[in-house]
């Protein structure tokens, strides 16, 4: 006896079941009990309460917030959204720069033509940069503000202390970062920004050639903090290595480290703060 | 910036709610508007490039980045070992030591101005006077050599700006350089000295529930700060350069 047949369905049974609908509801059904579905999606999307938490506990990205929050927290009024913002601004900054470290190169000789070269000639070049430096800017002022709210609603208070001295460093590693980074184009206002502000380095007390007491140290122009930071008593091809790395390896890698501990520690302490 | 969720909506639900939709929801719309808003600046406003480093041309003024242009001010009143090391990291401590130091257990996790008026007050006068006003001055009214200028005024790299100001001690009279140098010590000292009597005496009832030494910090913290003002009063009206000579610093 021969194996039987699968039935071929009939055109007239199909096109009914086209126009029921019928089909799509089989198709889905195929797709969605099959093992490579079942094996990415681990709950459905019907908005049950059980689907509500998995939505947040089973994702590696969402599982960063608790299942469930006091409804106050929701309140734009009361968080401004600052530190989220700060987050996002953060990530936009790390995206767009690892996209301009394809172009860039930290020498002297090259750092500025590189930079008119991903200005006129690299595709959406401009835009990339522009988006960098103004996330930049922008972090800086969100991460103050967060701070600001965050001081406002007191919410340094017991148990959170810890937290906000790990958001003191943030705030720190956020100026670095930014500081860092604006040496980088090589232009006039890069050397000189960097150059006002490195000049502090030399007044440091006991550590700077002009500082208070350096005499009794025996710093020197060539051999102290300045000179450290610098490589070199002036603002050089060497400062320029130095703030790439500080601004693309050392800084984020610390501050992301923070980060972590950040945001874990609104959970630890009980999520975000809020009445008692 | 970003849409809130609409009060009565909130007010409505129940003491805790599913993080996914009510808080992602907000947080996405947050996050599409900060998006949308960065991309639309950036397309619109070019990042600026100037000419080529040039360490033989220095421009005048040249200027930090604008986030350390408070900082940068404060240098016509102070030498830089302050204004550009020692208070930068006062900052950055003193902001750590706040969660110790103000052990107000009031206003903790909502806006409140009456239950913590001092704390408040502290921190929005530093904030926004100390370091916003400043950077605001900082970035449009210095020009060249670091003078004042008008939104309105010409920047003249030649303004003649008379430099008339004197050591405190001059000012009182006093000519020889060891005296002025007591002197100054005598008003750096008192002033701190005075200030942390006065504090401890007015506070005296709070000293036992706060710790003296949590107020002996607190009160050289409000000290600096007040001080920074006082400085920056004596140059600006009084033409006081320095209040205390050292050989080994100048305040």
């Amino acid at each position: 006896m021969a194996a039987k047949k699968p039935e071929i369905p009939s055109i007239a049974d199909l096109v009914a079941k086209v126009k029921s609908g019928e089909i799509f509801d089989e198709i889905k059904k195929v797709i969605v009990e099959s093992q490579v579905w079942t094996s990415s999606f681990r709950h459905g999307y019907a908005d049950t309460p059980r689907n509500r938490v998995l939505q947040i506990a089973s994702n590696v990205w969402l599982h960063l917030h608790p299942v469930k929050i006091h409804r106050h927290a929701l309140r734009i009024k009361f968080t401004w959204c600052m530190g989220g913002i700060t987050f996002l601004l953060f990530l936009s900054t790390v995206v767009t720069g690892v996209i301009l470290m394809f172009y860039y190169r930290p020498v002297g000789e090259y750092a500025y033509f590189d930079m008119k070269y991903l200005q006129y000639d690299v595709p959406f070049g401009m835009l990339m940069r522009n988006m960098h430096r103004w996330a930049a800017h922008a972090m800086v002022i969100t991460v103050w503000l967060h701070m600001f709210r965050v001081f406002l609603t007191g919410s340094y208070k017991p148990p959170r202390e810890f937290n906000w001295v790990i958001g003191v460093f943030l705030v720190t590693f956020t100026l670095l970062l930014s500081f860092t980074g604006y040496l980088l184009p090589w232009d006039q206002l890069a050397m000189w920004a960097v150059t006002v502000g490195t000049n502090m380095a030399r007044a440091t007390p006991f550590l700077g050639n002009e500082g208070p007491f350096a005499e009794y140290v025996g710093v020197t122009p060539r051999y102290d903090a300045r000179s450290v930071l610098l490589g070199g008593s002036l603002v050089g091809p060497p400062a320029l290595l130095r703030f790439y790395v500080l601004h693309c390896i050392f800084i984020p890698l610390v501050a992301g480290a923070l980060m972590i501990v950040h945001f874990w520690r609104i959970r630890k302490d009980g999520g975000i703060s809020g009445p008692l | 910036m970003a849409a809130e969720a609409p009060k009565d909506k909130v007010e409505g639900l129940a003491e805790k709610v599913h993080v996914w939709p009510y808080l992602v929801r907000v947080e996405f719309l947050c996050a599409l508007f900060t998006i949308i808003g960065l991309t639309v600046w950036s397309i619109v406003i070019d990042a600026p490039l100037e000419e080529a480093a040039n360490p033989t041309k220095t421009p005048n003024p040249s200027k930090a980045p604008w986030y350390f242009l408070g900082l940068q001010d404060i240098l016509v009143y102070f030498d830089p070992w302050f204004a550009g090391v020692v208070a930068p990291v006062l900052i950055i401590v003193g902001l750590m030591l706040i969660p110790y130091l103000d052990i107000n257990p009031k206003g903790n996790g909502y806006y409140t101005y009456t239950e913590r008026k001092v704390a408040i007050w502290v921190y929005s006068f530093g904030f926004l006077v100390l370091w916003i006003a400043l950077i605001i001055m900082g970035v449009f009214l210095r020009g060249p050599g670091w003078n004042l200028f008008m939104p309105w005024q010409y920047w003249d790299p030649h303004k003649v700006v008379a430099l008339t100001s004197v050591d405190l001690p001059y000012a009182f009279g006093v000519r020889t350089y060891n005296m002025a140098m007591l002197f100054g010590g005598v008003v750096i000292g008192g002033y701190f000295a005075l200030g942390t009597a006065a504090y401890l005496f007015l506070e005296r009832k709070a000293i036992k529930a706060v710790g003296l030494l949590r107020m002996l910090i607190k009160v050289q913290l409000y000290l600096i700060m007040i001080g920074i003002v006082i400085k920056i009063v004596l140059r600006l009206g009084f033409n006081i350069k320095y209040v205390w000579v050292t050989p080994w610093f100048n305040i």
